[in-house]
């Protein structure tokens, strides 16, 4: 038996690909149902009742998409452009300790411009800290899969001595978690009831602005260029290393703002388990999204979360 | 009875037959040709035969007895041998090692390498195929490493020898040597399928030719029989002739080269202290065996390589540091050697693939930030039809075209912007004839209007053909330009070889890497 890839993948096919991995998974998980004694029937009805059966689940569910909108979003952008950034977890890190940071009182502007400017300095921080991984690529032709790997756990120390140490909250009783944000940086709620906010709403935004940088400008072009060709993209006159490090910056932020919405927006403050891994789930988000950015949101919310 | 017989082998992919039911038959101590243009489905043929690929249907005897199809270690006990165009040969490994290479038992502790090297120094005094057996290839030249290859399918007792485009890499002097060998060798017995579509040497060197067109064969002569035009239209399926020059008086230096230095290449050989002038209305033809330097020229040219020494001056302008947006912005209009590679990014648009040169300029985006689809798209398909690529519009993906097609667009890209400096590397190798016609059509075209071209091509035919000028690469050095016509062939071969062009002595044991 061989196998050969199609000569031509009908539209039908590409958008029935996540389906069927979706159906794939639920058969596997069924086995493991029935393994550990549970009806397979009842507990796929609560999983779904649990998840879109009331407006509470609902509630639940799209606020815990909000942090995988971003993060997806952040290793589509990256994925797209063959930057295999795995460093979202730590770059989301680093936007929850910029907010943390400047969010904290250090700085107090009216709520219309303190929930903009957290996310710009979250944003940033995201971005700055994947700067590492990019000039070690594009100067020294370091693997990115490694350092951005790596940088992941050195972020994480790094906020583990600081919310046991300098920033640990006098007022938390002991906790290890820094101090809260003040009332202005707090990304208000959507609805009077649940915990959904405005990071959502921010996420469709920022998934919005993906698809029309990918579509419509030239920075896309670049980006996709660079990604599916690089030595053609490179010989039609594009700057590669620049490329790599808008992309790596655009990668970045979107990760640092799924630190910010989950600081600012959900938790109030930051702690050590921010994170259950957002930063690796927004990968599988990305492929079942199949690095599509509108396709995203839609996998955000069919990822389950911990 | 035949040592092989191919019986009504039929390959599909998707839609495209790439062998519609071919019956062939090879005798001992024949050669047989298979003559036929790139896409004609000689590759396939040849990969169903060695077991890389399934047929969809048809048989393969070897000696009478079935060979299990899909298989390639039947196929090389069944003493089929095969040496691909661009060789299977480990770099850094020996001659010796290089050889035995797979034939020897994973679970054995040592390797007996007595036995392999008698056997080795058997063959080699018996064929005449002199190598040094602990020579590592990595230092061999490209006609070497080409005997390693035959020498590795003998020593699996081959019987039947495939060479799929075998003098692709060499010089006309290493070529005369591997006809020698291969007559030598069908002596002992040995039946060798030669495919080529280089029509002079398939006349030169085979006893029978056969013709495949589109998948099909469309005729088998004996090659005493056969010439030059008949083969060249069966094989065409019809009459096409290349363009020829006019006579024009070149006109100023358009480029420049004084003194040019690149001491480490990424593709391997640098360039020693390069001087060169390329005028306008003039063709300038860069011969040479491939690996000695063409590519750091051409990417120097395409703005990739920046030099260590020297001035690039081009219409009169010097230029410090290059890219390859500077080059474009300058007015060079560059096709690149690897048009699938470098010229185009397969899985995106035509129009996409149109642009990817000017999409910064005003016509296709706004503030140099915005894309216009609609500009871009209707500049494609003017694009598209004066230049006859023929594809399914301007939003199709570009790596659905052929070749040929595709070598299209990028000369649309290149010559729509009127560059009046062209560096041409390798336009026409592997497209069909009638691309081929087309592009040499185009370029000439460019040359009366002004342009001045630099043409890097491996086949001396060409060169001789639209140069006005030659000059010849060799080690990364260049000869004097001579006019052409006034050196023979075999001249040109020996310049090519080195001979009367002798190595610097800084470059000498840098090993010349060909692809």
């Amino acid at each position: 038996m061989q196998i050969e890839p199609r000569q031509h993948v009908s539209a039908l096919r590409v958008a029935l690909a996540p389906v069927s991995a979706v159906l794939a998974t639920m058969a596997i998980c069924s086995f493991l149902i029935i393994w550990a004694g549970a009806p397979v029937l009842e507990s796929w009805y609560f999983m779904i009742k649990g998840s879109v059966g009331s407006r509470f689940a609902l509630n639940e569910t799209l606020t815990r998409s909000i942090p995988l909108i971003f993060t997806g979003l952040a290793a589509a952008v990256a994925f797209r452009s063959k930057f295999y950034n795995i460093g979202a977890e730590g770059q989301l890190y680093c936007g929850a300790l910029a907010v943390t940071f400047f969010g904290t009182g250090i700085i107090v502007l009216p709520a219309i411009l303190m929930v903009p400017f957290l996310m710009v300095v979250g944003a940033l921080a995201g971005g700055l800290v994947l700067l590492v991984p990019v000039l070690l690529k594009t100067h020294m032709k370091v693997d990115e899969v490694v350092t951005t790997l790596l940088l992941n756990f050195v972020i994480l120390l790094f906020v583990s001595y600081l919310i046991e140490g300098p920033w640990k909250d006098p007022m938390a009783m002991g906790w290890p978690q820094a101090a809260s944000i003040i009332d202005e940086g707090v990304i208000p709620p959507m609805l009077a009831k649940g915990r959904l906010h405005y990071g959502f709403v921010f996420g469709i935004v920022a998934a919005l602005a993906i698809w029309a940088l990918m579509r419509f400008t030239v920075w896309g072009y670049q980006i996709k260029a660079a990604g599916l060709n690089v030595t053609a993209a490179a010989f039609s006159g594009i700057n590669i290393n620049r490329t790599i490090f808008r992309t790596a910056m655009i990668s970045g932020g979107l990760a640092g703002l799924a630190g910010v919405s989950e600081v600012a927006g959900l938790k109030g403050y930051l702690t050590l388990d921010l994170s259950p891994g957002f930063g690796y789930t927004g990968i599988a988000v990305a492929m079942l999204a199949q690095l599509h950015p509108l396709a995203f949101c839609r996998a955000s919310m069919s990822v389950p979360t911990p | 009875m035949p040592v092989l017989q191919l019986e009504n082998i039929t390959k599909r992919f998707g839609s495209l037959v790439a062998n519609d039911a071919i019956s062939l038959a090879l005798d001992k101590g024949e050669v047989l040709a298979l003559l036929g243009e790139n896409g004609a489905g000689k590759s396939t043929l040849m990969n169903i035969l060695f077991g890389h690929y399934l047929a969809d249907e048809g048989t393969i005897e070897v000696d009478g007895k079935p060979l299990p199809p899909g298989d390639t270690r039947a196929a090389i006990e069944a003493g089929i041998g095969m040496v691909h165009q661009h060789f299977t040969l480990a770099d850094n490994l020996t001659v010796l090692e290089n050889i035995i290479l797979g034939t020897e038992s994973l679970w054995s502790w040592r390797q007996n390498n007595k036995a392999a090297r008698e056997k080795l120094a058997k063959m080699s005094e018996e064929f005449g195929l002199a190598i040094d057996p602990d020579a590592e290839v990595e230092r061999l030249s490209v006609g070497e490493r080409q005997r390693v290859e035959i020498l590795k399918a003998l020593y699996r007792d081959a019987r039947v020898l495939i060479l799929d485009e075998p003098t692709a890499v060499l010089t006309p002097q290493e070529t005369d040597g591997l006809f020698t060998t291969l007559k030598s060798l069908t002596k002992k017995g040995l039946a060798v399928i030669f495919i080529s579509h280089k029509l002079h040497e398939i006349l030169a060197i085979s006893d029978r030719v056969a013709v495949l067109r589109r998948g099909a064969i469309v005729g088998e002569v004996e090659t005493a029989k056969a010439n030059r035009n008949m083969l060249a239209e069966m094989m065409v399926g019809e009459k096409v002739t290349r363009p020829k020059p006019r006579a024009i008086k070149s006109g100023a230096p358009v480029l420049q080269l004084a003194g040019i230095t690149i001491a480490d290449a990424p593709s391997g050989t640098g360039l020693f202290d390069l001087n060169l002038t390329v005028n306008a209305h003039e063709i300038v033809g860069i011969a040479g065996v491939s690996g000695n330097g063409q590519s750091a020229l051409a990417d120097m040219l395409s703005g990739l390589l920046q030099p260590n020494r020297g001035t690039i001056t081009l219409n009169d302008q010097k230029l410090d540091r290059t890219s390859a947006i500077d080059m474009v912005d300058r007015g060079v209009g560059r096709i690149p050697e690897d048009r699938h590679r470098q010229g185009i990014v397969g899985e995106m648009l035509n129009w996409e693939n149109m642009i990817s040169e000017t999409v910064t300029s005003p016509e296709i985006s706004k503030w140099r930030q915005l894309i216009s689809k609609q500009n871009a798209i209707s500049r494609t398909d003017k694009l598209i039809e004066e230049f006859d690529v023929r594809c399914e519009g301007a939003s199709a993906e570009t790596k659905l075209l052929s070749g040929g097609n595709i070598q299209k667009l990028i000369l649309a890209r290149v010559l729509s912007r009127n560059p009046s400096f062209i560096l041409a590397n390798q336009p026409v190798r592997g497209l069909d004839e009638g691309a081929i016609a087309y592009v040499q059509t185009r370029l000439l075209a460019a040359r009366e209007r002004g342009a001045g071209i630099l043409l890097i091509s491996e086949d001396l035919d060409e060169l001789l053909a639209l140069s006005d000028r030659i000059v010849v690469m060799y080690h990364g050095q260049l000869s004097e330009p001579f006019d052409n016509g006034t050196k023979t062939i075999a001249e040109i071969g020996l310049m090519m070889a080195g001979q009367q062009n002798p190595p610097p002595p800084a470059l000498k044991d840098e090993a010349i890497h060909a692809n």
